[in-house]
Formats: structure tokens, C-alpha cells, sequence
């Protein structure tokens, strides 16, 4: 019997495992899908991860090897190449149970008193977005490209288009043109990116690569391989307008076009999904809806920087430490829900609840466009103000973070909205 | 010199093959193609029709019904994902009632089992997440669901380890007919020379025919486009949800798939160039548009994929089956247009009687093994995997994580009767790639496992046909005068 299983060795599962072990925690156990901890870091080799957390520019193996460093300073168990196929959470504070598969252990169900879900998030494919055209080789989703180029060593195409501005579209246009390849277009639906200002900039920009806003790709073409691809200017109402063609000859198309939260287990565990996030809803402690499972990092809700996933493993990891030492915490005095009002597009968490120990509470959230000044506003069920945050400039691209204070949160109504508000200058 | 030459490895031609391995005959089939099943059984409906659609006293209406009984009995032996879920056609108006009432009728004369016409309140009983649009229905029992694809590959395995040659990437280039009635096959691969001559070459059936003669008919090839989505979705409806045919064909069809999906389409266009699977934006709106007619709970945002497929349409109302009256061993299977999948056993079965009426006596061999086992990791109960795994580690490493397919199924692959030789060869073969991410993850650790086994390098690892390379080269891999000589 384990006190805690963490699902994905990735930056989530590792800050978490190693904060439970540090909490006191002494069997733990980390499956982890790959043939090493690190999860995608592994293959994000370019610099800029960890200027919050270590106040250091790493690049993303740096990064990870930071935390498996910690990591193999703990007795924490890792089982690598390892899936796990299937959580079935204990009734009445029975253990939960997680089935989970490899070569040398063969098919096996563990049990254990808590559970971390960090298993990150997958790349939206083609499909998701039906792009029109044939279906030759040459079209890869930018990650899987990534892992081509900067793990197994090899360049998918010579002349490249990316659809997407989110940032591994991005970080992938410099990547590829520094290895040779030619990159013609980073292409975008929406009016403004989804990705880092920062990786416009120095991926794009310093490049030369023209990045078109409010355009899409309308058509591939290429029996076997790609040949040509159609990118067209969208209307408002992000429908191609007739007589914007513009055609490239290239032979790869990369897809930078959204994140998902990869949630198979845990609706396969009957832990209700957010339809906002893809995420599980959580409380502040991380936990979900089912008693000492959690959840954290992109597997909740898909995050801008890897020090913020940090972060929040370990709040998540302390919190299944002190699930598993003393059962349910003390009992929640009331609970507040949280909702995105205007200009908001998700919080995390969903509800907080309040203890008779008064703690503040961290909001997550995404806006829903680019604005200059701007303030975070919370308000409760009655209307009145609770908190306000002023921000001078606010972007979908970027997560955005608020603390609301212990006696904001005594006396609010529940639910509290989170909202923005533009200030005009 | 063969007995018989099947040209045309798709799920017609191997259920030929398939038929004539029990027969003491010397069979070779020729594919095109660098795998089998690559045009219009890869790409369809996936549905084995009860068989109501086709008039009476059609060759198509006797043989989907003959095939769709043939077609359990084949999957339940060759370990081929089939599912009797039964059909209904959905009628919206007092006019399509009238159809319904029709296709009843019809499907009683064409000997359809079990059919029955269901009442507004009964249909949504059957099916909740019907449109309350809808008024009526016809309910087919025997219709079922089922991986085309891998169909075909069960009976061509079947027929190889039974005797049968089978040649890819051999398309006929020239048709000879020498004396005494028996013929000569022109590929790349060299000349063939056979008494009997099969084609079953679907939309280039016709490009085949006139390889040996002029021909009276028309392909008029039409491209069909698809949704396929997420498993999530799979279970919206448990039967296949048709509209009353019109004049557009049969119409857009909703349904759960054999791997748990949902499929929706398609449309119908007709196209010149028979290799363009293309989609388009009208396309998939006309199919996304009909769908939620039938069924408007579909949630489009969980699509995974789109596809196309292109029909092999003439312009004869029926299949085309038959000795050429000037060269009686040249047998045609042409024009297999839908119920054409429904249809093949039986196709496969008329195929071996036409190759008896040429003259070849058909002899049962004494032995024919007609089984066939597949793994498939996730169906295992936790005792079986662990047996499995204690056998084979490989069967305890996931590859694929969105199906849960193991490397030691995507070994399985590529080692088969008739092995996987690309990407998509392994993807239909054992589904790795078939999922959600489709393949965004497991498609590096796939390729690095073909160019294990076949030992090939990595660079040389094919999606599909040839030219559909997928890595351009190593990295830093040094220009030619630089660097060290």
C-alpha cells in the first residue's frame, strides 16, 4: 500500500512528489509513461524556463534535471516506462486504486491512500480543427516535430508553414531556421497570439518570419507529401474571406493550434471535467471532487510557464501529504464557488473552501483578450467588491494570477465573480 | 502459369482470394498498391448493410444479402471486429414515411430478415438522442459495423498462409491474351501468365479493362467525406442512423464504429482525379449540416480526423460481375459500388463460380485453415495480460497510449502473414495512432520500432505510398566539402 501515487513524471509530478516526501510522506511512487522523468521538458532544449523559480535562465532539460535532482535525493519509488491504464477511486476512505502496466511488473493493481494526477496535456490535431485539403505526409503537430528534431535527431521538411501562434509553434519557427529549414509563414486565426510576447519576438521577429494575423490555412494540397498549402484572411466571424488566397509551395505544415488537458483517467475515474478548462474542478488545495486525489499542472489547466506548474504540484503535493497524515482536513466552515465574469475565461480553482484557520487563496485564470490597463476585479454574489488588481497590460497568452486576502474571503457571498475591467487612460 | 490472376487487393479482391485458397488452384493476387486495401476499403462507411436499399432482382440486392449473412460467420472465424448493431433509417416527413414503407417492402422482397417500422415514440425509445424531428423508422436488425480494413487483411492473410501469392507494388501495366484462351500480365515486377484473370481493381477497374479491350460502361468515380470522432462520442447512438435515400444517394449516416468512435458522412461528389481524397469545407459543413439533422446532440469539437473515400460508381445501375463474352476467362468485379463492403464475401463466392463456368475445376483442398488470432492488449482480462507479458515483455510497453496498443501488437504488425510496411500499415493494422492524438506521441517510438524490425533507417519510413516520406534528414548532418573530408 503507497500513501501517494503521482501520475507523470513530468514538472507537475515531480514538484509534487518531491513536496509530499518533504511533508513527510515515505511511500510514494511516480509512474511515468517515457523511458525518463521530465516529461516534455526533455525536449524543450532552448533557454527561458525558471526565471521565477530559480531566477536563472534554464533551458527545459535543465530544468527538469533540477527537480529529478531533488527528486533522487528522497527515497520516492519511480517506475519508469510504466502506463497507467486506470484509477478507481475507494469508497468511504477505502485505499483508491490504480491499475497501471510494463514489462518487468506486468499488469498491476496498486493501492494506495492519495492520488496526483499530473499526466499534462496533448497537442490539438488536425482534426480538431478540420482543416480542409488531402491528407499527405508532412503534417505534424509542432511538439511532435520537436521531439523528432531536438530527441531523435532528425528535421521533418525543408520548407516549413506553421498554423498557430501558440508558443512551441513559435519556439519551432526558430528551431527549424536555425537547423536549415526554410519557414515561410507562422499563421494565426485569431487577431492577436496566443503565445508569449516574448516568443514573437525573439522566434519570429528576429527572423524575418512574417506572422499573419487573422489568416488560416483554407487548403492542402500533395498526394504523398505536402506540396502547397492555401492560406487565406479571415472576417471577424473567423471565416475565410473569397479572393485572399495566398498559396505557398512548402513541404510541412506544423500545428501550434491549442493544448489539452489529457483526461482520460480521470473521467475514467467519474471525477467531474470542467468544460472551460478540460481540467478537473478542484478546491484550493488542488484536491478534486473525489477525497485525496488531486490534480495539478497542465492536466488541470493548461499553464504559460513550467514555474507556475511548479508551484502548484507543490501546493498539491502538500495537500495530499496532509490528506494522507491526517485524513480529511478540519471541516469547511462554508464553500465558496468561483466564476469568470466578463473578460474572464476559466478559474482555477473552482470552489474554495474556508476553514476556521482564515488562509488566502490563489486564483488562476485566463483573459479573453489583448487590453492595455486593466484591472482584476472580484465581487461577490451581493455585489460588493472583495478584491481589485491593476495590471497594465493583460494577453489570453499569458496565465494571469491573483491572490485574494483571508478577510476579503470571510465575509464574501458565495460565488465570487472574477472580472476585468479595461481603464481607459 | 496460374490458374487464376486476382488483380486488386481490396476487400473485393480478398474475398476472392480468400474464396479460391480452399479451391487446388495455383492463385496470385496483384496490388498496386505498397499494401493492401489502400482505396476505397480503407475509406467508407464501415457499415455491412442489411440489405433493403438495392431494387429487387439486382445482383446488388442478392449478394448484400448473401454477404452480410457470410460476413459474421467470416469475422467470427479471422478474428475481425464485427458488430450486428442493427440499422435504422430515420424518416422526417409524411414523404419519407411513404419511403420507409418502401424500403420495407423492398427489403421483404430482397429476403432482409427481421425488419420492422417503428413508430415516432418507438424509434426514441430505441434511440434518445434522435432528433424529435424525427416521425418514423425502419429497423434492420442485421445491419452491423465493422473495420473494413481489417477485414480485408483477415481474408488475405487467410488466403496467404493457405497458398495464395500475394505481390504489392505490382500494378499491371498491359493485358495480353495469348492463344488457348489464357492471358499474359505485364508489372514492374515482371510478366504473369494465368488461364483465368480477375479484376477486382475498383476505381481503376476500368483502366484494367481496357488493358485487354474496349469497354461498354463508364466509371464515374465519386468521393464520399467523413468525421470521425473522439470516443467520448462513440456511445451518442447505439444503432446506424441513415436518412431516406434521395436523390443524393443514401445519404448522411450517424454511427458508432467497431473501435468506439463516431462516424459521421458522407456526402457525394463526383471527382476526376481519382487519387484527390481531399476535403472540403463545404464538404464537411453539407456532412457536419445532416448529421445534426439526425442526431443533434454531436459534439463536432471532439473530431479527431477527416477523411474521404472515393466511390468506384458507374454509370450502370448495378455491380458489373461477369465472363468478358469475348474472353471468357477474364472476369469482371466492377462497378462495386456500396453495398459493396456488405457484398464481397458473396462477390468472392460468385467470383470462384465464374472461374468454374471459364473451365477451372474447383478441387477443395484437403486442408484449409480457416482461423485466425489476433492480441489485442486491451480486450485482455488483467490475468491474460499478465500471461501475455510474462511470455513477451514487449506486450507490457504501451506505445500508443490514446488506444493502449502495446509494442509487442506493433510488432505483430509488421510481421504478419502479410506485414506492415508504412506508418498507416501499422495504424491499420494494430490502431497505434488511431486515437485522439493521433499519433502525435507514439508516431517517433512507432517509426523507430519499423525501422528496428525491418531495419531500415528512419529516414525511409513511409506514411503511405511511395513519395509520402516523413523525415527529411538528419540533423547536422554535414554538407558534402565541408567539414572533414
Amino acid at each position: 500500500m503507497y500513501e501517494l501515487i503521482v501520475i507523470g513524471g513530468g514538472p507537475a509530478g515531480l514538484a509534487a512528489a518531491c513536496k509530499a516526501w518533504e511533508e513527510g510522506l515515505r511511500h510514494i511512487l511516480v509512474l511515468e509513461r517515457d523511458q525518463e522523468l521530465g516529461g516534455i521538458l526533455n525536449q524543450c532544449i532552448h533557454n527561458g524556463f525558471g526565471l521565477q523559480r530559480f531566477k536563472e535562465e534554464l533551458t527545459g532539460p535543465e530544468y527538469a534535471g533540477r527537480f529529478i535532482g531533488m527528486l533522487q535525493k528522497t527515497g520516492v519509488e519511480v517506475r519508469l516506462d510504466t502506463m497507467a491504464l486506470q484509477i478507481v477511486p475507494g469508497q468511504d476512505g477505502a485505499p483508491h486504486q490504480v491499475h497501471a502496466v510494463n514489462g518487468k511488473n506486468g499488469y498491476q493493481v496498486l493501492e494506495t491512500r492519495a492520488v496526483v494526477l499530473a499526466m499534462g496535456c496533448r497537442e490539438r490535431t488536425r482534426g480538431a480543427i478540420s482543416i480542409p485539403g488531402e491528407r499527405p505526409a508532412g503534417i505534424f503537430t509542432a511538439g511532435a516535430a520537436q521531439r523528432y528534431l531536438n530527441i531523435e535527431g532528425y528535421m521533418v521538411g525543408r520548407r516549413v508553414i506553421i498554423l498557430g501562434s501558440g508558443d512551441i509553434g513559435l519556439i519551432m519557427a526558430r528551431r527549424m531556421t536555425l537547423e536549415g529549414a526554410k519557414v515561410l509563414a507562422c499563421v494565426e486565426l485569431l487577431p492577436y497570439s496566443s503565445g508569449l510576447t516574448r516568443n514573437i519576438v525573439q522566434c519570429l521577429n528576429d527572423y524575418d518570419i512574417p506572422l499573419y494575423l487573422s489568416h488560416t490555412i483554407t487548403d492542402i494540397r500533395g498526394h504523398n507529401r505536402v506540396e502547397q498549402v492555401t492560406v487565406s484572411e479571415v472576417g471577424p466571424d473567423r471565416r475565410p474571406i473569397p479572393g485572399t488566397e495566398m498559396v505557398f509551395d512548402c513541404d510541412t505544415v506544423l500545428l501550434s493550434v491549442g493544448l489539452l488537458p489529457e483526461n482520460e483517467l480521470t473521467r475514467g475515474a467519474g471525477i467531474d471535467i470542467d468544460p472551460r478548462t478540460s481540467g478537473a474542478k478542484v478546491y484550493e488545495n488542488m484536491e478534486t471532487a473525489v477525497p485525496g486525489i488531486f490534480a495539478c499542472g497542465n492536466v488541470l489547466h493548461v499553464h504559460d510557464l513550467v514555474d507556475y506548474v511548479s508551484a502548484e504540484s507543490e501546493r498539491a503535493g502538500a495537500a495530499a501529504a496532509a490528506y494522507v497524515k491526517t485524513g480529511r482536513e478540519e471541516a469547511a466552515l462554508r464553500t465558496i464557488a468561483l466564476q469568470n465574469g466578463e473578460g474572464i475565461t476559466y478559474t482555477v480553482p473552482q470552489q474554495i473552501r474556508l476553514e476556521a484557520r482564515p488562509r488566502p487563496a490563489e486564483v488562476f485564470f485566463r483573459v479573453n483578450r489583448v487590453t492595455g490597463a486593466a484591472a482584476l476585479v472580484a465581487e461577490d454574489a451581493a455585489g460588493r467588491e472583495v478584491a481589485r488588481f491593476r495590471r497594465g497590460h493583460l494577453a489570453p497568452g499569458e496565465m494571469e494570477h491573483i491572490v485574494l486576502p483571508a478577510a476579503a474571503l470571510q465575509d464574501a457571498a458565495s460565488p465570487l465573480t472574477i472580472r476585468m475591467e479595461e481603464v481607459s487612460q | 502459369m496460374y490458374d487464376v490472376i486476382v488483380i486488386g487487393c481490396g476487400v473485393v479482391g480478398a474475398a476472392t482470394a480468400y474464396r479460391l485458397a480452399r479451391y487446388r488452384l495455383r492463385v496470385a493476387v496483384l496490388e498496386a498498391c505498397n499494401d493492401v486495401a489502400n482505396g476505397t476499403t480503407k475509406a467508407n462507411s464501415a457499415i455491412i448493410h442489411a440489405g433493403y436499399d438495392p431494387e429487387p432482382g439486382t445482383l446488388m440486392a442478392a449478394l448484400n444479402v448473401e454477404g452480410n449473412r457470410m460476413t459474421a460467420e467470416i469475422c467470427r472465424k479471422l478474428d475481425v471486429p464485427f458488430r450486428r448493431c442493427g440499422s435504422l433509417v430515420v424518416g422526417f416527413t409524411p414523404a419519407d414515411r411513404a419511403m420507409l414503407e418502401t424500403l420495407y417492402q423492398r427489403g421483404v422482397a430482397n429476403g432482409v430478415p427481421e425488419l420492422s417500422l417503428l413508430s415516432g415514440e418507438e424509434v426514441h425509445t430505441l434511440e434518445p438522442a434522435l432528433s424529435p424531428e424525427v416521425c418514423g423508422a425502419l429497423l434492420a436488425p442485421t445491419a452491423g459495423i465493422i473495420d473494413p480494413w481489417g477485414f480485408a487483411l483477415a481474408m488475405i492473410e487467410t488466403a496467404v498462409q493457405n497458398g495464395v501469392e500475394l505481390h504489392r507494388s505490382c500494378p499491371v501495366t498491359a493485358i495480353t491474351a495469348l492463344p488457348e484462351g489464357n492471358f499474359r500480365l505485364s508489372t514492374p515486377k515482371g510478366s504473369f501468365e494465368t488461364r483465368c484473370v480477375i479484376n477486382a481493381a475498383g476505381v481503376d477497374a476500368d483502366r484494367v479493362h481496357r488493358l485487354l479491350e474496349p469497354i461498354h460502361w463508364k466509371m464515374t468515380p465519386n468521393r464520399g467525406e467523413y468525421y470521425l470522432l473522439d470516443k467520448s462520442e462513440g456511445s451518442l447512438v447505439d444503432h446506424v442512423i441513415f436518412q431516406c435515400p434521395g436523390p443524393e444517394g443514401k445519404g448522411v449516416l450517424v454511427s458508432p464504429t467497431v473501435h468506439g468512435n463516431l462516424i459521421a458522412g458522407p456526402n457525394a461528389e463526383p471527382v476526376t482525379d481519382r487519387l484527390d481524397l481531399g476535403n472540403t469545407a463545404d464538404g464537411l459543413n453539407f456532412v457536419r449540416a445532416r448529421a445534426l439533422k439526425s442526431v443533434p446532440g454531436i459534439h463536432f469539437r471532439q473530431n479527431i480526423r477527416n477523411f474521404s473515400g472515393i466511390r468506384a460508381n458507374t454509370d450502370q445501375g448495378d455491380f458489373l460481375i461477369g465472363a468478358s463474352p469475348n474472353h471468357p476467362g477474364f472476369i469482371d468485379l466492377a462497378g462495386i459500388k456500396s453495398p459493396g463492403l456488405s457484398s464481397a464475401p458473396a462477390i468472392g463466392k460468385r467470383a470462384a463460380e465464374l472461374v468454374a463456368e471459364a473451365g477451372l475445376p474447383l478441387e477443395e483442398k484437403a486442408e484449409f485453415l480457416d482461423e485466425r488470432h489476433v492480441v489485442r492488449f486491451r480486450h485482455l482480462s488483467p490475468e491474460e495480460k499478465n500471461a501475455l507479458i510474462a511470455k513477451d515483455p514487449r506486450y507490457g510497453r504501451v506505445i500508443c497510449r490514446c488506444e493502449t496498443i502495446t509494442e509487442g501488437e506493433i510488432v505483430d504488425a509488421l510481421h504478419g502473414p502479410v506485414p506492415a510496411c508504412t506508418v498507416n500499415g501499422v495504424k491499420r493494422r494494430c490502431n497505434a495512432g488511431m486515437g485522439r492524438c493521433q499519433g502525435g506521441f507514439c508516431g517517433p517510438r512507432v517509426q523507430e520500432i519499423i525501422a528496428r524490425e525491418l531495419g531500415v533507417p528512419p529516414t525511409e519510413i513511409l506514411l503511405e505510398q511511395e513519395g509520402s516520406w516523413l523525415l527529411a534528414c538528419e540533423t547536422k548532418q554535414p554538407k558534402e566539402g565541408s567539414g572533414h573530408v
